[in-house]
Order: structure tokens, then sequence, then C-alpha cells
């Protein structure tokens, strides 16, 4: 019914429904989608089974009624002459309580599955997302976004389809199947035997059919894939397509590719139309059959060929005729199912693979930052409310603590490291740093400056040497304690859907909007914010599509600030924004990097002019570090890069 | 709507008809074969007569046969006409869209026509191919299965007419109700999915702010939400069925009262009974069948609207009706009094059109530029650089005012001979997938390797081309990811130039090039193409400061014209331009 309904509504999943295979690893994942079902719903799940046996027996007996009825109430009262009809009366009253203990068993077990598959899905929804916040950066690096997405749109919505819809269809099939087979061997082993060997027929052909329309799927999904690929390519560049007066020839390639489109996919879907009629005609033939043998048997009854059949009246082969179609029905439904059950389980194995997935580790952590205070001893001591003055509180071998306060020095020594193996991209990195010092990172791209920065915050692990934070190794550190003593302006700036206030709340949780306010005055956001429809109320859509890139960067950096974190990695924007909001944005940077620990990207001159160290890269190793004026003097790099920026 | 979407069944008309043909064949067969079967126990088995069941068997296999055969031909032929109308479909689309104006474009974002080609006609071609079988089988069968019930015995019949009204009457309730609850269901979905999509994208700043618990507490609301609406509506739906049941037996339980009643006094035989029971059944599936057709059609009619939208869209910018001028005179440009606003389109979170707004871009613009010569524009972001180039290849027209190239209104122009003449580098530079060589010849298709080597030259792209393993041969990816934002700008800048134009107009297409390569390219521009009139705009003074003439731009006006000495002298806003970028900062920028 409406249940099945495609929610996911990209290509793929449900699409493929024919022939796929099941493989030793696809039992592995049935197992634990099975786990997670039952894990959590044994009782309802029990209740479920036994309503399904149920409901099919009632199924049954209402199908079987019909014999009844013609061989113990209307021939006897043909024959017979007979108007009495208090017999079936009562019989019929008795169905009828019958067939109201079905009806009510059917509503339950579609309720109940509706619990257990929409609970399931939530579960696994809320694992996945708790699993993949705790992924490393590394590891959505490596995987495609859209891959990602995928898994969260189109494998659980098929995993839904599974466990909403086709496992309980083949459970009842299969119940129905079993019952009505038993059913037909009681009335008649001979006609049996020949539904079986049809059944068995029918199968065989669905499952051939199914390969074939399969391969014609894949080709379709293949031919999909490219066309989306070419429309969006083509769309994204359309107005270049209009200034090069290119429409005719784009016209061109996308015909050709929407035709290999359409006849692939009519292919797949010519051989999957066929399914039904040669199933529900083959049941026909089966039919066919069943009665002319049925007849010989019924009116050669006691005859010398099967003599213990002389009991098939001919109200039992008119049950047995309806039952055919009882039988056949869902064993085409099952032959049908599975092949999607097939194709989800392909999908579980995604969710699971993900949900597999290894998460940041933090086993030497043993440092904590806590709030501290400082005592009339000038001592620090620990606190348990926000002082603005924060620690880090280092475990000794002895089990007893002490306090070192967070000052934001970082420093490197002999660092190696590399994004894949065998590709390294920084080396022997030697840098120290004091506490307040604004540091600059100048070189072209590539040469690793956000590497650095990246390192300092652990978004990657470093391979050789070692990142001392305040003294402290940062290994040693919790992470998430880390990162929160680091305040962080990245330079693809990403917004969340909320407003604006909420966007700036994001830096801290608990601030109230007067330090939100604030917080976007001193980086310079506030008037413009003022001037926006709704103010700091103002909703933003998607990543913030409805700001500028510097307004989108002015709220990122006040969203920076209101943390009032000690330390700040800044990334300054390169991409083009006119000269004055770039003058706002600059002047918001320059209030924030004011006074704290500040490691810097730095594109601008005058940025990189007022840095207490200017590190300059290139090719993943620190060619020179000084002070401007020292560099200048230096006649290196660093020189030519300043006086190649000036204008000639 | 259904108009435009069926004018689009164009050649795969003949299979459109005849899937229901077939498929109404295929129904009659098998509605036939009840009547057969009650035939093979009544005058067959019933009567002790071998030769009817082999003869009633016989010609209900030659039903099945003749069924079979129908199917497969509707099965054939619906797969033929629901494929063949989702590729007229996004043919269709596809051309119509190609003649666009940008502001035909600008209505709909790039991402909403995408959506519109791929999703909606996926689920255009499935309701399609639904309703061209469903459509007739489940109100045929109905029709049928109810003639024969009446055939057989009237009074009976009656039972079914009031089951069926019965079941109809609460199915047509409850699903109205779950399809309302479906597109909610679909709303929270969607939002659910961004969520995930927003936190997969800025996962630097959940990890940078330590926010995961945040995140997570987030997620876990909207997907508590999503489940507690899923429910519902599905426990809605979960009445169907047991409805369905209860109407079924209930038609069980009366058919055998009755039935047994007329079998007594004669009026009904015992083979009758038995089809008026797999009647029943058929007539009760059929309804059923016909609400599901009822949600599709409803679930599909948002993509009809969709698509319909694109289709009847009609560009603003066509070439005047006599086919216009072919040839363009000389490279001068003139701007006469020209005001123009955007008329941009309001679009809700799916992507539909709900209204439009206008903002004011150019406002009384007036000069000229002789052919041959340099015009900078300079101005912050929003003031209308873009804009004012845009008119000259009449990428937008104008509101009010005249644009004329070599002397000539640009309406009078054939639009591909304006455009060829008037080459634009656009603000956002895209390469397409493919070589560089091909994509160089996007310019001029039958350009020699030799003319795309001199185009480079000029482009200052020849270097790093010739730097690249397989030099022109190297493959662009898609958005020319694998070559940095300077190499792409020059490779576009090359890409203009061979069209060997008479105007050239580049925005903000040197940004990324580092200074001493953009002064080589603005001086191969001075000395090798003269006589090209170039219009150069930028945000940076440097790019601009050697022109002829400079326009300052600000909200739309004209608010300073000279040359960079005399702005430096009388500009205001020049000056502060000037003072922010050269004598307190500059780019510090390595660009390679």
């Amino acid at each position: 019914m409406a249940r099945q309904i495609n929610i996911g509504r990209g290509p793929g999943g449900a699409h493929n429904r024919f022939g796929a295979k099941m493989t030793k690893d696809s039992w592995k994942t049935v197992r634990r989608v099975f786990g997670y079902v039952v894990r959590h719903y044994k009782f309802s799940l029990l209740v479920v089974l036994a309503c399904i046996v149920v409901t099919s027996v009632t199924t049954l007996t209402s199908t079987l009624f019909t014999r009844t009825l013609i061989d113990d109430y209307i021939t006897p009262m043909v024959e017979t002459g007979s108007t009495d009809y208090a017999p079936l009366a009562q019989a019929l009253l008795k169905l009828g309580c019958i067939l109201a203990v079905g009806i009510v068993c059917s509503y339950l077990n579609n309720r109940l599955m509706i619990n257990v598959g929409q609970g399931t899905l939530l579960r696994l929804r809320k694992d996945l997302f708790a699993h993949m916040e705790q992924l490393p950066i590394k590891y959505f690096d490596q995987h495609a976004h859209g891959d990602i997405m995928s898994v969260y749109t189109n494998d659980v919505d098929t995993l839904r389809q599974m466990i909403g819809s086709s496992i309980p269809m083949v459970f009842s099939s299969l119940i129905t199947i079993t019952v009505t087979f038993a059913s037909m061997v009681v009335l008649s082993v001979p006609l049996t035997l020949l539904v079986l060997v049809m059944t068995l027929v029918m199968v065989f052909v669905t499952r051939k059919l199914g390969e074939r329309s399969a391969l014609h799927f894949r080709s379709q999904q293949q031919n999909l894939g490219k066309i989306n690929g070419y429309i969006e390519e083509m769309l994204t560049g359309q107005k270049v397509i209009k200034t090069f007066c290119h429409e005719r020839a784009t016209i061109k390639q996308f015909e050709e590719l929407n035709e290999a489109l359409r006849s692939s996919a009519y292919n797949a879907n010519r051989v999957a139309n066929v399914v039904m009629p040669i199933n529900g005609n083959l049941s026909n033939l089966i039919y066919v059959l069943a009665a002319v043998l049925g007849g010989v048997i019924a009116l050669h009854a006691g005859g010398n060929l099967i003599s213990f059949e002389s009991t098939l009246t001919v109200g039992t082969l008119v049950a047995f005729l309806t039952l055919i179609k009882n039988f056949t029905q869902p064993v085409s439904h099952v032959s049908q199912q599975i092949n999607s059950v097939i194709n989800a389980l392909a999908g579980a194995d995604r969710v699971f693979t993900l949900m597999d997935a290894e998460v940041e580790k933090d086993d030497e952590a043993t440092v904590r930052l806590v709030d501290a205070e400082e005592g009339a001893d000038g001592e620090l001591h620990e606190s348990d409310h926000r002082t603005g003055v924060w620690a880090w509180k280092v475990p000794e071998s002895d089990g007893s603590f002490h306090l070192v306060r967070q000052r934001g020095e970082v420093d490197f020594s002999g660092v190696d490291f590399s994004y894949v193996a065998e590709k390294q991209v920084l080396f022997d990195i030697d840098l120290d740093t004091e506490a307040g010092q604004k540091v600059a990172l100048v070189g072209g791209t590539g040469a690793g400056k956000t590497t650095i920065t990246n390192l300092i915050n652990r978004f990657y692990d470093i391979q050789g040497g070692t990142i001392l934070y305040d003294h402290i190794d940062i290994r040693k550190i919790h992470r998430e304690d880390l990162r929160r003593s680091l305040g962080m302006v990245l330079q693809e700036t990403h917004l969340f859907t909320g407003t604006v206030m909420d966007n700036i709340r994001y830096g801290k949780l608990d601030a109230t909007d007067e330090e939100c306010i604030a917080a976007a005055k001193l980086v310079n956001a506030h008037n413009f914010i003022l001037g926006l429809a709704q103010g700091y109320d103002t909703p933003l859509t998607a990543d913030g599509g409805n700001l500028s890139q510097g307004e989108r960067q002015l709220i990122a950096i006040a969203r920076a600030a209101v943390g009032n974190p000690p330390a700040l990695i800044l990334d300054e924007a390169t991409s083009s924004i006119d000269t004055r909001t770039e003058k706002m944005v600059q002047e918001g940077m320059d209030h924030i990097m004011n006074g704290r620990s500040t490691f810097v990207i730095a594109h601008r001159l005058s940025t990189v002019r007022n840095s207490h160290i200017i590190v300059v890269m290139d090719h993943g190793r620190i060619i020179e570090q000084g002070t401007h004026e020292e560099l200048l003097a230096l006649q290196g790099k660093y020189y030519e890069l300043y006086n190649g920026h000036q204008i000639a | 709507m259904f108009k435009t979407l069926l004018r689009n069944v164009g050649d795969f008309k003949k299979s459109s008809i005849l899937t229901p043909v077939f498929t109404s064949l295929e129904v009659l067969m098998s509605t036939f074969i009840p009547y057969v079967t009650s035939w093979i126990i009544d005058r067959g088995i019933n009567a002790g007569d071998m030769g009817n069941v082999c003869l009633y068997g016989g010609v209900m296999l030659v039903l099945a046969f003749l069924s079979l055969w129908f199917g497969i031909q509707a099965g054939r032929n619906s797969a033929y006409a629901s494929t063949g109308f989702a590729y007229n479909l996004r043919s269709a689309m596809y051309s119509h869209i190609q003649t666009f104006s940008f502001s035909n474009i600008d209505r709909f974002t790039t991402s909403g026509l995408i959506t519109r080609m791929t999703t909606d006609v996926s689920n255009l071609q499935n309701s399609f191919q639904q309703i061209l079988r469903a459509s007739v089988r489940a109100p045929l069968t109905l029709i049928f299965s109810i003639f024969m019930c009446v055939f057989i015995n009237w009074k009976m019949s009656l039972i079914f007419i009031t089951a069926m009204v019965v079941l109809g009457l609460s199915l047509y309730l409850v699903i109205s109700k779950t399809v309302k609850l479906f597109s909610q269901v679909f709303e929270k979905y969607d939002a659910l999915n961004n969520s995930v999509q927003e936190n997969v994208q800025a996962i630097r700043v959940v990890k940078a702010f330590v926010r995961e618990d945040y995140e997570n507490t987030k997620f876990r609301k909207a997907a508590e939400s999503l489940y507690k609406l899923f429910v519902k509506t599905e426990s809605l739906q979960a009445i169907n069925h047991p409805m369905m049941n209860l109407v079924v037996y209930g038609c069980i339980i009366a058919l055998s009262w009755f039935g047994a009643h007329y079998i007594v006094g004669g009026e009904l035989t015992t083979g009758q009974l038995t089809s008026l029971f797999t009647y029943v059944m058929s007539i009760l599936t059929s309804l059923m069948m016909l609400t599901m057709i009822f949600v599709s059609i409803t679930m599909s009619a948002a993509s009809g609207k969709r698509v319909v939208e694109v289709l009847d869209e009609r560009a603003d910018i066509t070439s005047p009706a006599d086919g216009g001028l072919k040839e363009v005179a000389d490279g001068s440009v003139e701007f006469s009094d020209v005001s123009f606003s955007y008329r941009q389109g309001v679009s809700d979170e799916d992507g539909n059109i709900t209204g439009s707004v206008t903002r004011p871009a150019l406002q009384h613009i007036t000069v000229k530029v002789e052919s041959g010569e340099t015009l900078g524009v300079i101005g912050g972001t929003g003031c209308g650089k873009s804009t004012f180039a845009s008119m000259v290849s009449r990428l937008y027209d104008v509101h009010s005012g005249v644009v004329k190239v070599g002397g000539r209104d640009v309406r009078d122009y054939d639009v591909e001979v304006l455009r060829n003449e008037v080459s634009m580098i656009l603000q956002n530079n895209i390469l397409f997938s493919g070589t560089i060589l091909e994509n160089l010849r996007w310019g001029k298709p039958d350009a020699t390797l030799e003319e795309c080597r001199h185009a480079c030259d000029l482009a200052q792209a020849s270097e790093f081309i010739d730097q690249m393993p397989e030099g022109y041969e190297t493959h662009i990816e898609q958005n020319g990811t694998n070559v940095s934002g300077g190499q792409r700008q020059r490779l576009c800048i090359a890409r203009a130039l061979l069209k060997k134009p008479k105007v050239l107009i580049l925005d903000d297409s040197t940004s990324a090039c580092d200074t001493s390569t953009e002064a080589k390219i603005l001086d191969a521009f001075t000395h090798q193409v003269p006589d090209i009139t170039k219009i150069i705009i930028s945000q940076r003074i440097q790019s601009v400061q050697h022109a002829d003439h400079i326009i300052v731009m600000d909200n739309g006006e004209i608010n300073g014209f000279g040359t960079h000495d005399e702005l430096l002298r009388s500009n205001p806003i020049y000056q502060d331009i000037y003072r922010l970028q050269i004598e307190n900062g500059g780019d510090f920028d390595q660009k390679k």
C-alpha cells in the first residue's frame, strides 16, 4: 500500500529490483540487521509473529470455507430439499468470529510493525549520526560528501523499506505458503505435487527474468549517472554557454546521452513489466492443469489408478482450486521481494561500514582544561565556575594534580606529517612561540600553511616530532579541551541553519544575547547585521547563501570571538570580496587578534608586517623565520615576495 | 499543466494508446477466466463430464495465453511510452533552457533546474507508466467484474455495490488524510537530511568548536520529531488493510448466506457462487489499486508543476524577427541613459518560484568608448560593474535607454552574431570537463593548434600548459578543479580571444593572477590586439590604471570618469580605494 512510497528521491535504491545474488557477507549483514531490530523489540516481534500466523490461518479458513459451505451445507440441502438454515447460520457466525480475530490480529501486526520499523530506523539514524560526529577529519577528506549523504538518504531508506515492508511481507508470505501447502497436501497429494512442480517453474522463470532485468537496470543507472553529471556541469556553466553561443553543440551532446538513457531504461522496464503477466498466467495454467487432473481423479474416484483418492469430492476439488491462487501469489511475491531485500542489504552494508569506521582516538590524553582562580598566594586553584582564567590540570605520577595556566604558547619541534602515507607534506618543522604573540604563516599554495594550523588542534595527528602547548605534549591533552582552548576562523566559511544570533552563539552555547552582540561589535559585524531585514533574528538559509561572502566571514569571526578564546587560529580570506568589506573583515580580525596568541595564515601585507613572527613556508618546509625587519634584511624569499607585491 | 505535459508524449503516442488497449484486453481475458472456471466446475466436474472439463480447460488455456500475450504487449508498450515520455521531457526542457536568457536563468536557480530535469522527470516517468497501466486496469477490472457479477446474479451484486461504496469512501478518507501527512513527513525528512549535509560540510567547524554533543542533541530532536510524524501517518494507514479485510469477510459471509438460499432455490449454481467469490476479491483489490493511483498522481503533481514551470517559461531575449544584422561594423560601444533592474525570482525551499523582487542595478548610464580603446570599470561589490558589462553583449535587455555596439542598437543584431563579436569573460570562470584544447575550441570550433597557441601566448597561459606532461591534451576535470584559479582565468581569457572579437570584456578575470602576470596580459592586449575594444572590470586599481578611461561605479551610477591621474586628483571613492589597496595593504599572496 502507500507505505511503500519511495521517499528517497535520488536515483538508485529501489529501482534495481531483480536478480541480485546473496553472498556470504550478505548473510552476515542479515544477522546484523536482525540483531538490530530484535534487540529492542523482542516482545513486539513475538506478538507480530503470532499475529501473522493467526491472520494466515484465518485467511485460509475463509478460503476453505467455500468447501464447507458447498459440501456440508448447500449440497445436502439441495439433495434433501431441506430449508433449515439454522446450521448454516451457526456456521457463518462461527466463521465471523474467527475472521474478526483475524482482523484484530492483522491490525495489531501492522500497527506494531510501524513501531518496530520506525523505532529501529530512529535508533539507526541516531547511532549513525553520533558515530559520524566522532570520525576524524581524515574520514571526511577521503570520502565524497555526496557518498556520506547517500548513506542517510538512499541506504537508510532502503533499510526502511526492508524492515517496514519487505521482511514482514516475506514472513507472512512464507507462513501463508506453509499453511496453504499443508492444507493442499491434506486435500490431495497428487494435485499438490503437480502444483509444486509448476510453481518451481514459475520461480525459475522469475529468477531468470530478474537476472536479465538486473543487467539492464545497471546500465540504466550508469546512463542516469552520466546524464545527471552532464546536466549538472552544463547548467552550472549555462551562462558561459550563452556567451559562447554554444547552445546547439550542447543540445546535440545531450541528445546522445538522453537516447542512451532512454534505450536502457526501456529495456530494463520492458523485462521487469513482463514478470507480472507471466507469473499471473502461469498460475492460470496451473489452475487448468489442476482442474483437469482433479476432474479425472474425482470422476474416476475409486478407479484402479489412484484408489486412495476416493475421498476427492467435488467440494474438495473446488477448495483445492481456490487454494492454488493462495499458494502461487505469495510465491511470486516472495521471489520478487527477495531481490529488493538483497539490494537493501547492499545499502545496509554501507550503513554498517560507516558505523564501523574508526573514530578519533584519545588514548594517551590525561590533561584536562579547567576553570581556575588565582589565590591570594598567587597560586592557581581549580574553580567550579567561569572565571575567564583557564588552566591545564596535569596529573602527577602519584595521582595528584598540578595546574598550569593556559597561555597559548605553541612550540613545534621536528614535526613531520603526511596526509597519506608516502606523500610527506611537512618536513622537520621547528617553531617556538611566546604567549600572546602573533605568528604569520606566508607562502604559496601547497606550502603547508593550513596543514600546520590543522595540527595544532589535532584535526590530524603527526607522524614525527612533538607539538607542545603551554609545554604540554598536545597528545596528552584531551582533544575536546584542546580544541575548546583554541578559537578558529576557517577560510571557507560555514554557517548553520538558524538566525544570525544562533550562529554567533555557536561559539559559546551559554552566551547571552548581550555577549553575542558585544562580540559582533568587537569584530565590526554589528552594523551590517542591524542592516539586515530582521537584524540579529534574520534567519540564514543554506550555509548563509543570502549573505555576501564578506558578511558571512564577519559572522564567523564573531562566532570565534564570543568564546573569548586565549589562543586563535585564523585563515584570512583570499576570495575576491570588495575592498570596503574586506577592510571591515580585516579590522574585525585585527580586533580579535589583539592580545591573543594567534596563528594566522596571512594574505595581506598589513597583517604580515604587524606580526611578531613571520614564518615563510615553501614545499612543506620553513625556509625563513623572523620579524618583518629581520626578514627584509635577509634579502631572501620574503624580500622577494614583499617587493614582488609592491606596485611597480 | 496536463496539456503541456501531454504534448511531450510526442512520437510515443502510439505506444501510449496501445498500452491501455492491450491492458484492457488483458483485463478482459483475465476477467473471463473465473467465469470459465465456473463452467469447468459446473458443466465438467459437477456434471461428471470429462470432455467438458478438457474443453473448458482448453478455452481457459487459450484465454490465459491471450492474456499473457496482451500483458506482455502492454508491459512492453508502457515501458516504451513512459521512458519515451521522460526522454521527450528531458530533451524539451534542455533545449528550452538553452533559449533562456540570463534573467530567465536567474529566475530558476541552477540547482533548481537540475532537480527539475532529473528527480522530477523520473517521478513523472514512473507515474506515467503507472497511469497507463494501472489506471486502466483497475477501473476496467472493476467494471468487468461488476458486469460479470450482475450477469451471474444481479440480486447478489447489491452486496458488492454496498461493500464497494463503504470501502471506497473510507479508503478515500484515510488516504486523502495520509497524503497530507506525508507531505509534512517529506518536509521534515528533507530538513533532517539538510542538517546532516550541513554537518558533513561544516565538520571542521563542528570539531573546532567541540560541538559534537550539541549537534547530536539537535539531530536527535529532529529525528525524533520525524519518527513521531511517521508513526502517526503510518498508523492511520495501518487501518486500510484490516478495513479491507473487514469488508471482504463481510461479503463472504453475506454471499454464503444468500448464495445458499439462491442455490437451494435453484437460482444459482455452486460454480457461479465460486466465481462470485473470486469477483468480490478482484473488485475490492481494484478499489485498493484505484486509491493507490490517486496517491501516486497527487504525489507526482508537484513534480509535474515544476517541470511545466520550466517549459512554460518564455525566453525574454531573442533575435529580431527578420533575423537581425549579421555584421558588427566596429568595436565602438555607447551607452545612452541606460537604466536596468534585476527581476529576481523569490523561491521557497523546494525551489518553487513564489514571487519576484526588483532591485535597481544601473541608473542613467551614459558613456562612449571608441573602437580599440580600453575602458576600466572599478567599484565595490554590487555597484553594478558586471551588470554594466552584461548589457554590451545583450545578456540582459535595458529597461530604458539604448546600448549601441558598432553604432547600432544591440537589439538590432542577430544575438549570435553580437555575442561572437562581443566576447565576454564572466566572473565565474568555468571550464568544462575535456582537454585543454577542447575547452579552447569553445571559442572557435575549427581553431588550429597554432591559433590556440597564439591565444594562449597572449593570455600568458602557454608557459604552464607547456609544463604539463600532456600539454594541450591535458584533461580538465569538471569545474576545472585540477588547475589553479589563476590558470583557469588565463585559459578562459585565451578561450575568449579565440573568437577574435571586436569587443572583449574581462569581468574580474585576472583577480587570481599575480601582479606581474596580470601586467603581461594587459600589455599583450595593448600591443598585440590593439584593434579590439577592451572593457576591464576589476576591484583592483592596478588592473585598470593604464586604461584610456576609467569609470568609477557606485550604487549603479557613474561616480567618476577619467584617466587614472584625473581620478586620483578628483574622485574621493577612487582615492579611497587607492589608499586602501596601495598604501595600506596590498595582497601578500603568492599566486602562481
